[in-house]
């Protein structure tokens, strides 16, 4: 076996840790402690700039969840707002209406009994025109007829009595 | 390859002396094909770990992969460890990566363009190199930490009064075992893969030596084995780059938390 026999010789040994003494001193102060920190610290940053970004991501998703929200009570009560303003439209509207619906009813009826009362008094003057017509005229007639003077008073009550029964 | 067209399996292993240095005491200090190797190692994981130098907050697929490397190790520190183990992810991340590197540049089928591939952690002063290091910055992170009371580390909680006088000497004994087991593994494990495919490579060439029935009755179940195990290889080499790198980091949380 080289690996056990060779160290008889002289040089193996020497060499060998000379060597390996060089080359693994290389790796280590050149690629270990040289190279690995400046990988390390890329891989470092690396995952440290995924957790901020996924940190931040989920911070806007909950804002843009809590934007959706304020603007989903916001349009909410507006259409509320919305909704009252016609009710209360509505409402003043059909007040309104019935309130002129009143006023003109009373004032028509008002123009009624006006005229009703108007009519009852022409008819009441009528009547009494008629009476002293009547009056007038029976008297006349009987002084026609029968020479008589009728008092302008009894032909009066009389026609009253004929004319009202 | 030795003598009489026989394929040698431990050939493969020997270390070749490239040229001469210089002389540190009575020992040379040679360049060899393990030094290349090593060398070579060095650099295309410095290439490689440049692929994962652009910074980018989107990465190509380069640095994902260079990323995927570094994440591994650094989440294996942090689950066995704990944040104090960030500290030591460089040094286990080296480990890691360069046992890897080693592992599977020798699995690399280079003799097809007329280089040898050598498997560098097949040797067990490579391994042991490097297992002794682990050790010595467990020892080392150890009594920094917490002084003598580091040897608390022998005494587990819940040990009954009456075990007090074995506990310690088991727990003692499997600590000082943990450099050798660690260079061992490693080293076992890369020698006994590459000596299996040697072995049925060999089968190979002896049968068509010995004909051609005989070539094709052995050849082809060898060749299809032969496929077989340098999958398993190649998940032998990240399995046991892997062990190493776990092991440390075991080790190091004993030193840093204690039991």
């Amino acid at each position: 076996m080289p690996q056990i026999s060779q160290f008889a010789e002289s040089w193996y040994a020497a060499s060998q840790i000379f060597w390996v003494l060089l080359t693994f001193g290389f790796v280590f102060f050149v690629i270990g402690r040289g190279m690995l920190p400046k990988i390390e610290a890329t891989v470092d940053a690396r995952d440290r700039k995924v957790a901020d970004d996924l940190a931040a991501a989920k911070a806007a998703h909950a804002a843009a969840d809590s934007l959706e929200e304020s603007y989903r009570q916001q349009s909410d009560a507006s259409r509320a707002a919305a909704q009252k303003a016609v009710t209360d439209a509505k409402d003043k509207a059909a007040k309104d209406a019935e309130k002129r619906l009143a006023k003109v009813d009373a004032e028509l009826s008002d123009k009624l009994s006006a005229a009703e009362a108007d009519i009852s008094a022409a008819r009441t003057s009528a009547m009494a025109e008629i009476e002293s017509v009547a009056a007038d005229a029976a008297s006349d007639l009987v002084a026609k007829l029968s020479g008589v003077k009728v008092a302008a008073a009894d032909a009066k009550a009389a026609v009253k009595a004929v004319l009202h029964g | 390859m030795a003598d009489q067209g026989k394929v040698d399996p431990m050939h493969q292993f020997e270390v070749q002396k490239m040229f001469d240095m210089f002389h540190v005491g009575n020992h040379e200090v040679a360049f060899t094909t393990s030094a290349m190797w090593m060398v070579i190692a060095g650099l295309l994981l410095w290439v490689f770990m440049i692929g994962g130098m652009k910074r980018q907050l989107v990465p190509g697929r380069w640095q994902v992969a260079v990323e995927g490397f570094t994440g591994f190790i650094s989440g294996m520190m942090n689950a066995n460890i704990g944040p104090e183990g960030r500290k030591y992810t460089p040094y286990v991340f080296s480990l890691f990566m360069f046992i890897l590197m080693l592992n599977v540049i020798g699995l690399m089928p280079l003799g097809l363009f007329g280089v040898h591939p050598f498997t560098v952690t097949s040797h067990f002063a490579i391994t042991g190199f490097l297992a002794i290091l682990s050790f010595a910055i467990v020892l080392i992170v150890g009594f920094w930490r917490h002084g003598l009371h580091f040897f608390s580390l022998f005494v587990p909680h819940g040990t009954p009064w009456w075990l007090l006088w074995l506990i310690p000497v088991i727990e003692l004994v499997s600590f000082l075992v943990r450099p050798f087991s660690l260079a061992l593994r490693l080293f076992v494990a890369m020698t006994a893969g590459h000596v299996l495919m040697k072995v049925f490579a060999s089968f190979i060439i002896d049968g068509v030596a010995a004909g051609p029935l005989v070539g094709l009755g052995v050849g082809i179940p060898s060749m299809a084995l032969m496929v077989g195990i340098s999958g398993l290889e190649l998940l032998v080499a990240g399995i046991q780059a892997y062990v190493f790198a776990l092991l440390t980091s075991l080790y190091l949380n004993d030193a840093i938390n204690l039991h």
